[in-house]
């Protein structure tokens, strides 16, 4: 008998699987049962960060009552996040804003950025994202009652915000 | 086969890792990786080969984008489908690429600089998986590589990026910063002592995750592990980096104090131990690429505790590479190989690297 897998090496592992009242069968050689030893003999509680997204998706989608959404750039909708674990392209993101807000509050404690902004996204965006990591330090600050550092993150915050009103008044009048 | 290549498949010490960066008696090496995906365009799992084939084309304008800015340094894009089989197993096995990335492997290209330490995965779970590599615990350095290779990328891509969100990414996993710094450290001692489950759970309170680097689950093959940040979002590349690299720092201290103690407390049974792993892989005739992870690891110890002195460090790395699968069969210019021949040359393989010095004492 030759393997089921690879058709070319004879089969010298032979698994009778039955799951729910259904029996099926798998002869592999020894390389292939090897290689596919997780999969044969899995106990079934092998969990990955997927699963744990996909299940986080799941538990959305029963506790939203919105009318059924589908992003217009590549037709995903919200069942089909819980299916895949993963979402479908960058509108997506805009599209289920607030559906998907909760999931990643759980999933990163947060749902501001603060981090790099790419190059072409302007100025603007960047004195912003700024300002508002600089407030989330303030808050560190006034919590350890570093009333000196807070002061001067004040100031800095303080000058970045002109910095803004002055970029504004560019765009506008341009 | 283009002699270019023999770095990339021959070659068992990538030429960043010849030099040992800091800390190199327990961190191996530090790894940066950033996620990216193009604007409007489906994420990988979502496009249609059409699309991806696009993705595809589109980047390749960068390559030479990378080779004017980086000065002394040549990149090359590799077309998965190209490759052989086992040329894209040996990548994985060098986890240069992901084998996800390498499973369906059309429309999958790899962008990789000459020294390997730098590489963009293009179409694995997001368009772009920007990787940079550097020896021993030198995450600051590994994250001004990615994140250099970042702008390049920019100038000429619409990256998806949301003021809120930060980075989009297809996994909100790796939303914002897109950014996963990580460490890969050899930590015998505290297994030895069995530490490890402390460590795990102090890391994760701290939103870090320790992983095992061979094998799954808490198995962790050769006592390496991996610490990496979970959180992506919320925190900026530069906290991200230093989280880990206080967390790694700490790993570091509890390991050198795991050794000193195995030292003092039992330092016959250590050597003993140490020397029995060597034994058998000096002249052992068949070994299983798991087996040879535990004895070298053992060996590597023994290397760093003083007691084995006929042997560099390095003998460590080069080995854990040198002893996967696919690396040994195509040492024997094979495409294939059954598994007990396969045991067999790794083994000698081992043999011959190891022997030599006081051994015979």
């Amino acid at each position: 008998m030759l393997c089921d897998e690879c058709g070319g090496n004879a089969a010298c592992v032979h698994m009778i699987k039955v799951l729910n009242g259904v029996k099926t069968e798998k002869h592999l050689c020894e390389a292939c049962a090897s290689s596919a030893g997780e999969d044969c003999f899995s106990t079934g509680i092998h969990f990955s960060v997927n699963d744990l997204v996909k299940a986080m998706f799941s538990q959305e989608l029963d506790a939203t009552t919105t009318p059924e959404l589908s992003c217009p750039n590549c037709g995903m909708d919200f069942a089909d996040f819980s299916r895949f674990g993963k979402i479908g392209c960058s509108v997506c993101y805009g599209i289920f804003h607030e559906q998907l807000e909760p999931i990643l509050r759980r999933v990163h404690g947060t749902s501001c950025h603060t981090g790099k902004v790419p190059l072409k996204a302007g100025d603007a965006v960047r004195l912003r994202l700024k300002v508002k990591g600089l407030r989330q330090d303030l808050d560190r600050s006034v919590q350890c009652e570093d009333y000196e550092n807070a002061a001067k993150i004040r100031d800095s915050i303080r000058l970045l915000e002109k910095e803004l009103q002055a970029e504004g008044a560019e765009s506008d009048g341009q | 086969m283009d002699n270019k290549n023999k770095t990339l498949f021959d070659c068992r010490v990538p030429p960043w890792m010849e030099q040992a960066g800091p800390e190199g008696d327990i961190v191996l090496s530090s790894r940066i990786r950033l996620a990216r995906n193009l604007n409007g365009v489906p994420f990988p799992g979502q496009a249609d080969e059409e699309q991806l084939k696009q993705i595809g084309n589109r980047v390749s304008f960068s390559v030479q984008d990378l080779i004017n800015a980086d000065e002394g340094h040549q990149y090359q894009m590799l077309d998965m489908e190209l490759l052989t089989e086992q040329e894209r197993r040996i990548l994985v096995e060098k986890h240069l690429t992901s084998l996800k990335h390498v499973q369906d492997p059309l429309n999958r290209s790899l962008i990789i600089r000459d020294d390997t330490a730098v590489s963009i995965m293009v179409n694995e779970e997001d368009h772009f998986r920007i990787q940079s590599l550097t020896a021993g615990l030198n995450l600051r350095s590994a994250w001004k590589m990615a994140d250099e290779t970042d702008n390049l990328l920019e100038a000429r891509q619409g990256f998806a990026f949301s003021e809120d969100l930060g980075y989009l990414t297809s996994c909100p996993t790796n939303l914002g910063t897109g950014l996963r710094a990580s460490v890969m450290m050899h930590l015998p001692g505290l297994v030895l002592l069995g530490q490890m489950h402390r460590i795990v759970e102090v890391s994760t309170q701290l939103g870090m995750a320790v992983r095992g680097f061979y094998g799954e689950g808490t198995e962790a093959f050769g006592n390496v592990f991996q610490v990496s940040n979970q959180q992506t979002l919320g925190f900026n590349e530069t906290e991200i980096v230093n989280n880990v690299l206080g967390l790694a720092r700490q790993v570091v201290e509890q390991e050198r104090a795991a050794r000193r103690m195995l030292m003092s407390d039992s330092g016959e049974e250590l050597a003993d131990r140490v020397w029995r792993a060597y034994g058998i892989l000096r002249h052992a005739r068949s070994i299983s690429g798991q087996e040879a992870l535990g004895l070298l690891s053992a060996v590597r110890l023994g290397i760093d505790m003083g007691i084995i002195s006929h042997l560099p460090a390095a003998v460590f790395t080069e080995l854990i590479i040198g002893t996967r699968s696919c690396v040994v069969t195509r040492m024997a210019q094979v495409d294939k190989m059954e598994k007990m021949e396969r045991n067999r040359l790794r083994a000698k393989l081992i043999r011959e690297r190891i022997k030599g010095g006081n051994d015979d004492v």
